[in-house]
C-alpha cells in the first residue's frame, strides 16, 4: 500500500499544472470511500472468522462448516442455484428466440411484460405464490381440495421445487434480455451467409446463431446463478416453515438466534466465507465452461434479420407465451393486490369480503409501517444521490484521469456485484459496531453505509457508460477556449452526463426502495425499511396487511419507473 | 445453364406509418450466362432489395425469378425456394465471416452442410484458399486478419462449392481504395477461372464500369438504363444517369435557330450539343475533362472567367464563370491559368437534356430516409 501511494504521487503528469490537485484528490477520495465501505467489511469477515482475540482459530470455521445442518444448507443452495440457472436459461432462450427471430405477433407487448419481474423483488412473488399454493391455506389448493373432496393439495409451494419455480420466474429475464439484445445487435448477414452456403434454418441456429450468442447466454446465466445463490427472500418465505434452509437463510437464522452475541456473529461470518466460496466457485466454473472470447458481431449496415415463419405453430406459441407471461407476471401481482383488500386471509375472494381496513391500519394506525416507509424513502433517496456521485467520481477517475492504481479502484467498485447482500451486511456490522471506535449499530446510518457499498457498482457502470460518450476533445475544446479544468468539468462534462446521472440515481433508488436482504440483518427497533416491514408483517401471519403494504410498495416502484422512463426519454436529446 | 431471369418483379414494404413503399417496381431483366452484371444506383434505389430477392432473403410482392431453367420465386404459384436451396455464392459488404470459426472452418462450412467426405472437403477448401491467396492462414481466426483478408475468406467460402451464380453485395466498399482496386482484379480473375455469372451491387460507378460486361442504373425502384458500360457512359439516357456515371456540369441553356445560348446570355456556346432541339429551354451536360480551356478568342468557344483554381493530384480544377453560371473544367498542371483570368471554353461531347422535375429529386431524398 505504501509503495502504491508513493508511486501515485511520484507520477509526473505531462499535462502538469492545476489538474494535479483536483484529479488526485478525487482519486484518493474515491479510493478511501471504497476501502472503507467495501474492502474493510470483507477483510473483517475473514479476520473475525479465522482469528479469535488476536490468535488464529480454525476450529470454529471447521466446526461450523461441517455441521450437518449447514452442510445441507450448502447442498440446497447449490441445488437451487443450479436448477434455477438451468430452467431460467432455457426459458429465457426460448422467449429470446421467439421475439428476436420468429414472426410471432405482439412482440412489443411481450417485451414490456418481460421487464416487469425486474421491477419487483422476488419475495413479493414468494408471498403471492404462498397465497395461491401454500399446502393448506393457498387459494388454489383449497379450490382443488374442495373440488376433489380430498385433503391432498394440488401443489405445495413450500418445497425446494417451489423455491426454484418462484426464483426462475424472477430471474429468467437476465438471460432473456441479454440474448435478445445480442440477437438484435447481431449482423444479420452472418446468418444469411450461412443460408446461402446451403444451411437450413435449424442448422444455422445450431452452428451459427447459438455459438455467436453464447457469451450473452453465459453472462445472463451467471447473473442468474449468482443472484440465486445469494438470494434471501424467496427461500426465507417459502422454506422456513418446512425447515428448508439455504446458506443465506441459514446465516440469517444464526445471527437472529444469537441475538447479537459475538459468537453468533462469528458463526454467521464463517458461513458467509463459505457462501462467498460457493459464489467464487460458480464464477470460476462459468469461466471454465466459457473459454471462448467475446466476438464482435455488430458491424455492417443493419438490415432486418430474416424472421422464421412459425406458420401453423404461430397461434399455439403465442397462446403459450401469453399464458405463461400471465402466470409469471400478472397473476402474482393480482393476488397480492386483491388479498390486500380482504377482511381476513382465507375468506373467499368475493366482493362482500373486501375492505379498506388494511390500508387504514398500515397507513394510519401503525407507526412501525409509517416509519418504515419514511426510512426507506430517506435511505433510497440519500444513498441514491451519494452513491450516484461516488459512481461519477470513480468513473471519472477510471475513464478520464487514468492514474496508476485505477485497476484497484475498478476492482473495488465492481466487487459488490459478486458479494451477497447478507455477507455485506455482516461485514458492515463487524466494522461499524464499535470495532473501530464508531458504533452505528441500530441506527439508520449503518444501513445507509451498506446501501452505498451494495449499489456503488450500478452507479459506476451507469456513470462510465455516459462518460465514455463524452469525447476527450469536448473538454479539451473548453480548455482551449480558456476554461480552467474545474470550469470545463462544471460547464461541459457534467451537463453532458447529467441525464446519465439521473438515470443512475433511479437505478439505485428503485432497488433500494424494496431492499430486503441487507436491511433484514441491519435494522433496529426504529429503523425498519419497507422491505423489512413487509417481510416482518408477513412472517407474523398478518398476510392481508402484508399484501396491502406490498401493494403500496408496488405503487411506489411503478411510479419510480414511470419517472425513470420519462427521464431516459429526455436523454435521447444528448 | 445459369441465365438469370426476372419478370415483372415488384417488392413493396409496409412502412411504420401503415402505408406501403414500392422498393422495386416492375423489374424486368435477363442476365446471360457467364456475364458480369452490375446494379448501380444511389442508396435506397432498390438495388440491394433486388439482389436479396434473387438470393431468396426477400419474397416477391409480384413477378417471378428464374435461375437457369428453374423457377425459384413465382408469386402467382406461391413458389418460393429458400436461399439455402438456390445453390448461389454470395459475398456481403460487411464480410460476414463467422468469428467463432477459423479460416478453414469458415470456408469448409458450405461443404460440411452438404456432408462432403473429409478428403474431398479438405482438397476443395485448400483449392479455394489457394485461389484467394489464403494458403497458410487456415488456422487463423477472422479477428486476427485484416479487412482485405476477411473479404478473401468470404470469397473463398463463396467459390468453394463452385456455384454457377455469384452475388456480390457491395463487397469492396468496406476496403481501402488500394485494396479495392486489387480485389477487383482478383474477382475478375476468379470469374475467368470458375466461369460463374456475377451480379454485382454497388454505388461506385467506376467500380461498376471497370468490372461489368453490362450494367444498369436504377433509381426509385425502376431501371433507368441498361447496357454496356461504354454505351452507358457515352449515351446516358437522362440527366440522372449522366450525373451518376461521372463528374458533370449541367448548364442551363436555351436553344434557338440551331444554336445554344447559356441562360441569360446573348453569346452562343459555339460547340455542338448532341440531341438539342430547334428551340426551347433545357440543360447542356458536359464532363469537366471534356472541356477544352482556351486562352484566346481565336481558339474558339464561349467566353468565361476563372473564379477559382484548385490544384489537385490528377489535374487542375477550374471553376469558370460563364454568363452567371459556374462550369467545372479540368486542365493540365503545366501552364495553369491564374484565378481571375479570361478564358474560352470549347465543349466536346456535350449533350442536351430536358430539365428533371424537382418532384423526382424530392422523392429521391425521401426514399433515402427510409
Amino acid at each position: 500500500m505504501k509503495f502504491f501511494l508513493t508511486s501515485m504521487f511520484g507520477k509526473e503528469t505531462s499535462r502538469g499544472d492545476r489538474r494535479f490537485g483536483l484529479d488526485r484528490m478525487v482519486f484518493l477520495l474515491s479510493l478511501f470511500i471504497l476501502v472503507v465501505t467495501v474492502l474493510m467489511p470483507m477483510i473483517m469477515i475473514v479476520v473475525r472468522t479465522f482469528f479469535k482475540e488476536g490468535a488464529p482459530d480454525w476450529e470454529m470455521f471447521v466446526r461450523v462448516v461441517l455441521e450437518p445442518e449447514n452442510l445441507s444448507a450448502v447442498w440446497n443452495t447449490i441445488k437451487i442455484g443450479f436448477l434455477v440457472t438451468v430452467f431460467g436459461t432455457v426459458l429465457g432462450l426460448f422467449y429470446a428466440w421467439l421475439i428476436g427471430r420468429s414472426d410471432i405477433p405482439m412482440k412489443g407487448f411481450m417485451k414490456a411484460l418481460f421487464t416487469i419481474p425486474y421491477m419487483f423483488p422476488p419475495f413479493f412473488g414468494a408471498m403471492a405464490w404462498s397465497l395461491m399454493l401454500a399446502p393448506r391455506s393457498g387459494y388454489f389448493n383449497k379450490w382443488f381440495m374442495s373440488l376433489t373432496g380430498g385433503t391432498t393439495p394440488l401443489l405445495d409451494i413450500n418445497t425446494v421445487g417451489g423455491i426454484v419455480f418462484v426464483e426462475t420466474c424472477y430471474y429468467f429475464p437476465f438471460v432473456f434480455l441479454q440474448v435478445v439484445s445480442a440477437l438484435e445487435r447481431m449482423d444479420p448477414t452472418l446468418e444469411e451467409s450461412a443460408r446461402i452456403a446451403g444451411a437450413g434454418q435449424w442448422y444455422v441456429i445450431r452452428k451459427i446463431t447459438l455459438p455467436l450468442v453464447l457469451p450473452a447466454i453465459a453472462a445472463g446465466a451467471m447473473l442468474i446463478l449468482i443472484s440465486s445463490i445469494s438470494h434471501f427472500g424467496v427461500p426465507a418465505i417459502l422454506g422456513f416453515s418446512n425447515n428448508i434452509f439455504t446458506l443465506p437463510t441459514k446465516i440469517f437464522q444464526l445471527i437472529n438466534r444469537a441475538a447479537g452475541s459475538f459468537e453468533g456473529i462469528r458463526e454467521g461470518a464463517a458461513l458467509s466465507v463459505l457462501l462467498v466460496v460457493v459464489v467464487v466457485a460458480a464464477l470460476y466454473i462459468q469461466r471454465l465452461v466459457l473459454k471462448t472470447g467475446r466476438y464482435d458481431i455488430i458491424k455492417g449496415k443493419s438490415m432486418r434479420p430474416m424472421l422464421i415463419k412459425l406458420r401453423g405453430a404461430k397461434i399455439p406459441l403465442l397462446g403459450i407465451s401469453l399464458l405463461s407471461l400471465f402466470v409469471i407476471v400478472a397473476l402474482p401481482l393480482f393476488m397480492i393486490f386483491i388479498v390486500g383488500f380482504l377482511k381476513a386471509y382465507g375468506l373467499p375472494l368475493t366482493l362482500k369480503n373486501l375492505t379498506l381496513r388494511n390500508y387504514e391500519y398500515i397507513l394510519g394506525q401503525s407507526k412501525m409501517v409509517r416509519d418504515s416507509i419514511v426510512n426507506s424513502l430517506i435511505l433510497s433517496v440519500g444513498s441514491g444521490v451519494v452513491t450516484m456521485f461516488l459512481g461519477v467520481m470513480i468513473a471519472y477517475v477510471i475513464i478520464k484521469v487514468r492514474p496508476r492504481g485505477k485497476g484497484l479502484l475498478e476492482m473495488l467498485s465492481l466487487l459488490p456485484y459478486s458479494i451477497p447482500g447478507l455477507v455485506l451486511a455482516i461485514g458492515v456490522i463487524l466494522v461499524w459496531s464499535g470495532a473501530f471506535g464508531v458504533n452505528l449499530y441500530n441506527t439508520i446510518w449503518i444501513i445507509f453505509i451498506a446501501y452505498i457499498a451494495r449499489y456503488v457498482s450500478f452507479a459506476m457502470k451507469s456513470a462510465s457508460a455516459s462518460l465514455e460518450q463524452v469525447h476527450y476533445s469536448l473538454e479539451e475544446a473548453a480548455r482551449s477556449c480558456g476554461a480552467t479544468h474545474l470550469e470545463s468539468l462544471r460547464d461541459i462534462t457534467i451537463p453532458l452526463i447529467r441525464p446519465g446521472m439521473i438515470a443512475g440515481f433511479f437505478l439505485i433508488f428503485l432497488p433500494a426502495m424494496r431492499e430486503l436482504t441487507t436491511s433484514v440483518l441491519l435494522y433496529g427497533p426504529f429503523t425498519r425499511t419497507l422491505g423489512v416491514a413487509i417481510y416482518a408483517i408477513n412472517s407474523e401471519g398478518n398476510t392481508v396487511q402484508a399484501s396491502a403494504l406490498a401493494t403500496v410498495a408496488i405503487g411506489i416502484i411503478i411510479l419510480g419507473h414511470l419517472v425513470l422512463r420519462y427521464v431516459t426519454r429526455e436523454r435521447k436529446g444528448l | 445453364m445459369s441465365r438469370i431471369l426476372l419478370k415483372n418483379v415488384t417488392k413493396q414494404f409496409d412502412t411504420r406509418g401503415g402505408g406501403k413503399v414500392t422498393a422495386v417496381d416492375n423489374f424486368n431483366l435477363e442476365i446471360k450466362e457467364g456475364e458480369c452484371f452490375s446494379f448501380l444506383g444511389p442508396s435506397g434505389c432498390g438495388k440491394t432489395t433486388t439482389l436479396r430477392m434473387i438470393a431468396g432473403f426477400e419474397d416477391l410482392t409480384e413477378g417471378e425469378i428464374w435461375l437457369g431453367d428453374r423457377p425459384v420465386s413465382v408469386k402467382e404459384k406461391n413458389l418460393y425456394v429458400p436461399p439455402e436451396d438456390r445453390g448461389l455464392g454470395m459475398v456481403f459488404q460487411a464480410f460476414a465471416v463467422w468469428p467463432h470459426l477459423n479460416v478453414f472452418e469458415n470456408v469448409a462450412f458450405p461443404l460440411r452442410v452438404k456432408k462432403t467426405p473429409s478428403g474431398e472437403l479438405r482438397e476443395k477448401v485448400m483449392t479455394a484458399l489457394d485461389h484467394t491467396d489464403l494458403t497458410g492462414a487456415e488456422k487463423a481466426f477472422p479477428s486476427d486478419l485484416s479487412g482485405g483478408e476477411q473479404q478473401r475468406i468470404a470469397l473463398a467460402r463463396a467459390i468453394v462449392t463452385s456455384p454457377s451464380v455469384m452475388l456480390l453485395d457491395e463487397p469492396l466498399s468496406n476496403l481501402d481504395p488500394k485494396l479495392r482496386e486489387s480485389m477487383r482484379f482478383e474477382i475478375k480473375a476468379l470469374q475467368k477461372k470458375f466461369n460463374f455469372t456475377i451480379i454485382f451491387v454497388t454505388h461506385d460507378q467506376s467500380e461498376a464500369m471497370a468490372l461489368s460486361d453490362r450494367m444498369l442504373v436504377m433509381d426509385m425502384g425502376k431501371i433507368i438504363q441498361a447496357g454496356a458500360p461504354r454505351e452507358m457512359y457515352e449515351q446516358p439516357a437522362n440527366q440522372f444517369v449522366y450525373g451518376f456515371l461521372g463528374q458533370s456540369n449541367f448548364l442551363k441553356v436555351r436553344a434557338s435557330e440551331g444554336k445554344i445560348f447559356p441562360a441569360g446570355s446573348e453569346v452562343s456556346l459555339d460547340s455542338p450539343v448532341a440531341g438539342a432541339p430547334e428551340g426551347g429551354e433545357g440543360l447542356t451536360a458536359s464532363r469537366p475533362n471534356e472541356i477544352i480551356l482556351g486562352r484566346t478568342a481565336g481558339e474558339g468557344g464561349v467566353r468565361g472567367r476563372v473564379e477559382k483554381r484548385l490544384y489537385m493530384t490528377y489535374c487542375v480544377e477550374y471553376h469558370v464563370e460563364v454568363a452567371g453560371q459556374t462550369v467545372r473544367v479540368h486542365g493540365p498542371h503545366r501552364d495553369a491559368l491564374p484565378e481571375g483570368s479570361e478564358c474560352f471554353l470549347g465543349f466536346r461531347n456535350a449533350r442536351w437534356y430536358d430539365a428533371e422535375s424537382a418532384e423526382a429529386e424530392l422523392e429521391r431524398t425521401e426514399r433515402q430516409v427510409i
